[in-house]
């Protein structure tokens, strides 16, 4: 198989111009004849159908959850970027381009990030056209922020809440066509197989989650927009019911899976509990701009808090290690995710590690400095040029409940301790995966008719992505980037007419879905599905996770294996198949997880370089940087399905050609 | 943490098959719960107690579980999201109670959120209410004006946003003793009217919003605040009087 990105020609400023200038169309009067299915309603679900039907297509949308509204865009706390350059400050297209190529550690397509930069500024727009209460100054115009691995202030946000406020302006945008009839919306229904005709995308199996009916839905075209793969580590910060499985169907099906092992694991969330942990909360990457990492310099230090004898709030400025500010100057606290963590990972494996839990994994985040200098400005500010230090610590609280309240009050309800008076304790965890469903310029998967968007694709973020371009690329893919490349696809299928759920495809499709159905209800062995994905989890974590080396790969890939067997052996799952069973969806989920974190350790096992968020212990530099290879390793790996052995997979390389930035070194120093 | 200790509990939790189905409280002892535990970890834990135990587990709505998504919707101890304030259930922790509580827990309970399963409900009627007015007519399109030329006075965007903070998890329905959803129609109907993108269709949105409310079978709100006590996020009961303002004005037109 030859992958072709389909990258338009031309100098990269005028490649998405002229692209477009390109594609086919499809005429008002034929849309209505054309129907398409969205899988996944946050930001590039959501948007993508609502921008569908404004056109006049038919659209079906599903979501897994009761109301496309709680889709796990909503988590997303800290901004989203666009080159607005409304601070002055030097930004520009090409500025947010080449920080995200270069964020992404030179394994992005270099196209696919500059139409991204180009569309940014009109998603702020459009944004708040819909009504999205973003921060603004006192001057009424849009309050910007700095996030990590930038040097200008291009983050757009609202308080700690601008993945909620942006995904509830898709999903108005979406209930606006559904309240007009061209939008039917799926609620409670989750994708469990692609159904392909022809070679090409013409609809899915469905399960609706209330009755366990099994539906079939036709289309002209399929676009799935389900989100990342974290939970494969069990615990991750995206939400219990995110999931791989539309996009591990449609790899089954024969769209290629890109770079499995890229996955983020970002610094600021909070530590582990115990064994009873379901999943992690993150800590904004903006806190960041105010809060300061560090850990005691001295191992007894870091001792005495760990047990309970020492505050931190008792250790002298000069005995805290503030190791981002010591290892980055240039960057500091703001360096990219994947590089904070792997430094708090580096100062707790050599024990000075804060946190009073099993592996004594935590540093860290500290707000007093920011108190002080806030505290200070803003008494002046209100004409007080003499403040008392009362004054200025009550000012300068203030200034951060009214910056991060609502992640100051989450941070105190988890974990009983008041960080306005003591520093959060944080540690990495999983949160996002740059790697996914493999797509050309398009997003059109290697399925023809099948598109992916959002973080299911792999396309824009390289080997680690900056903090606020998630829901930046989730918006740009649904607003501005589907609406014209699907119509280009559907442009040859305007006399192909309705396509009938009675193909034989579509009963083989929807049988190979109950017989799964059926063996799982029908296995009744003696462990529940939890009880196997935190195995795997824990394999993932500990062999597939920061740190990771051929030796603990190669146990992985065989310890999943074997797990496999296992959980189809011995998973007991409770109930029926036609009724609302919460146990059988993790069941099916699992499954696939099951599969998909095999590849990931065969991805990282085979790219034998460290770059952005995977890093491989045999290749970094004296001072523990990360150790690239271009020469050998400029490449999208992508795997094709070879049957339930995923030691069969194939991988496929698609080569990364620089032609408008030179490559480098990655350095933040 | 703070205060690492296991405790023991009795658990009086709401049982129902179907929505057809009967219901009622069954009675479940759990030991060795980590008070460091979040609610919904003891419910897992639970669960996997009653699996292992081959009894079918206790069905409830829960994703995010970090007070954003609005799926989480227990009724705990006779308060929406339990005995805590400013946080929904996923935030609620263990440490909220002692060795050798009794803890009911039961489905939100109204009229317009008909139980599903267990202590899973229906709110696509909140969908309907979005449907019919939540958003402002404006087409996806790459050629809106440029964000900054409407200038918005920091004040309306900070009330529009705290009104906009509204995850709709139904929790002001669930304990409004007349099940009125007021709260959350008045923060949508309030986000809009205090930007100028909103303003344009005021009027119908209002009025269609209101209709859609009355149609599901939602209650009236006689003003005893309930509401605004138990919303996970603050949503004030100004946005109730500003959406009865925006109401008024609306019929009068």
């Amino acid at each position: 198989m030859k992958l072709d990105s389909k990258i338009p020609d031309g100098h990269i400023s005028e490649k998405w111009t002229n692209h477009k200038n390109n594609l086919k169309l499809v005429a008002p009067n034929n849309r209505p004849k054309i129907d398409i299915i969205i899988v996944g309603t946050g930001l590039a679900g959501a948007s993508a159908a609502a921008s569908f039907a404004e056109m006049g297509y038919n659209v079906k949308a599903f979501c897994y959850q009761d109301s496309p509204r709680r889709a796990h865009s909503i988590a997303a706390q800290g901004g989203i970027n666009a080159a607005k350059n409304y601070q002055n400050d030097g930004d520009s297209i090409y500025r947010l381009f080449y920080d995200t190529i270069k964020g992404g550690d030179y394994r992005a397509r270099e196209a696919n990030v500059h139409r991204l930069a180009e569309v940014s500024g009109n998603i702020i727009d459009q944004c708040v056209a819909q009504g999205v209460p973003f921060a603004r100054e006192y001057g009424g115009m849009l309050d910007n922020r700095s996030f990590g691995g930038t040097q200008v202030q291009r983050t757009f946000y609202a308080a700690g809440q601008t993945g909620q406020q942006l995904l509830l302006g898709a999903y108005s945008a979406l209930n606006r066509q559904i309240g007009l009839g061209r939008i039917e919306m799926y609620n409670r229904h989750e994708m469990l197989e692609l159904v392909k005709v022809d070679g090409k995308a013409r609809g899915i199996i469905a399960r609706n989650l209330i009755t366990g009916e099994i539906e079939r839905h036709s289309a002209h075209a399929v676009i799935v927009a389900t989100g990342g793969y974290g939970n494969v580590y069990f615990l991750s910060t995206n939400a219990m019911g995110s999931n791989v499985t539309a996009a591990w169907k449609i790899h089954r099906q024969g769209a290629l899976f890109a770079n499995p092992a890229y996955v983020q694991i970002h610094p600021t969330c909070i530590p582990v509990h115990g064994t009873n942990q379901s999943k992690l909360t993150l800590m904004s990457e903006s806190l960041r701009n105010s809060g300061r990492i560090w850990v005691p310099k001295k191992k007894e230090d870091a001792e005495a808090i760990r047990e309970g004898r020492l505050k931190p709030v008792q250790i002298a400025e000069g005995d805290r290690d503030y190791f981002l500010e010591r290892r980055y100057p240039a960057f500091g606290n703001l360096v990219p995710r994947d590089v904070a963590s792997r430094a708090a990972k580096e100062r707790c494996d050599a024990g000075f590690g804060i946190e009073a839990n099993d592996t004594n994994e935590g540093v860290y985040l500290d707000f007093s400095t920011e108190i002080q200098n806030k505290g200070k400005q803003a008494a002046y500010a209100k004409g007080n040029h003499n403040p008392s230090a009362d004054e200025i610590t009550t000012l300068g609280k203030k200034w951060l409940e009214e910056k991060y309240g609502n992640l100051f009050t989450m941070y105190q309800k988890i974990t009983d301790e008041n960080p306005y008076e003591t520093p959060m304790k944080i540690y990495p965890a999983v949160h996002y995966t740059m790697g996914g469903v493999w797509v050309d310029y398009n997003l059109q998967s290697t399925i023809p008719g099948c598109f992916v968007a959002g973080e299911a694709n792999f396309s824009d973020h390289g080997a680690n992505r900056l903090g606020a371009s998630a829901l930046m690329q989730g918006l740009a893919d649904g607003y501005f980037v589907l609406p014209y490349t699907v119509s280009n696809y559907l442009a040859d299928d305007i006399r192909t007419g309705k396509i009938s759920t009675d193909l034989p495809e579509f009963v083989e499709a929807e049988n190979r879905v109950k017989d799964q159905i059926n063996s799982f209800i029908n296995n009744k062995g003696t462990k529940s599905v939890d009880h196997f994905h935190k195995r795997l989890g824990n394999i993932m974590w500990n062999k597939v996770g920061m740190g990771r080396n051929e030796n603990g790969l190669t146990e992985a890939i065989s310890e999943i294996a074997a797990l496999k067997e296992e959980f189809y052996k011995n998973v007991y799952v409770p109930g029926s198949n036609d009724e609302l069973n919460p146990e059988l969806e993790k069941a099916l989920r699992v499954a696939d997880f099951i599969e998909l974190g095999q590849l990931m350790a065969m991805d990282a096992l085979q790219r034998k370089e460290s770059c952005g968020g995977h890093f491989r212990e045999e290749y970094q530099d004296s001072e523990g940087e990360t150790l690239r290879d271009d020469v050998n390793f400029s490449f999208v790996g992508a795997w094709e399905y070879q049957g339930s052995d995923i030691n069969k997979e194939v991988l496929h390389k698609e080569d990364l050609k620089y032609d408008f930035i030179k490559i480098a070194a990655r350095n933040y120093k | 943490m703070a205060s690492k200790k296991n405790i023991n509990i009795n658990l009086k939790i709401w049982r129902q098959k179907n929505a057809k189905a009967k219901g009622s409280m069954e009675t479940y002892k759990l030991d060795n719960v980590s008070t460091d535990s979040s609610f919904l970890e003891m419910l897992d834990q639970l669960n996997e107690e009653l699996i292992n135990k081959q009894i079918e587990p206790v069905a409830f709505d829960h994703d995010c579980r970090e007070g954003i998504c609005g799926m989480c919707s227990l009724y705990i101890n006779g308060r929406a999201h339990g005995p805590d304030t400013g946080i929904t259930t996923c935030q609620l922790h263990m440490r909220m109670f002692n060795d050798g509580d009794t803890i009911f827990v039961e489905p939100w309970r109204s009229k317009a959120f008909p139980v599903i399963k267990d202590l899973v409900v229906d709110r696509t009627s909140f969908e309907r209410i979005q449907q019919a007015g939540g958003f402002v007519s404006v087409n996806t399109s790459g050629n809106t004006i440029d964000a900054n030329a409407t200038p918005v006075p920091k004040h309306d965007a900070d009330k529009a946003f705290e009104a906009a903070a509204c995850i709709g998890c139904g929790a002001c329905v669930a304990t409004c003793k007349n099940g009125s959803a007021m709260l959350f129609v008045g923060a949508k109907v309030s986000q809009y009217a205090l930007l100028p993108q909103g303003k344009v269709e005021a009027t119908q949105r209002v009025l269609n919003m209101v209709r859609q409310m009355d149609e599901e079978g939602f209650g009236n709100c006689t003003n005893t605040g309930a509401c605004e006590i138990e919303c996970p996020k603050g949503i004030s009961l100004e946005n109730i009087a500003r959406m009865n303002r925006e109401f008024l004005k609306a019929s009068l037109k």
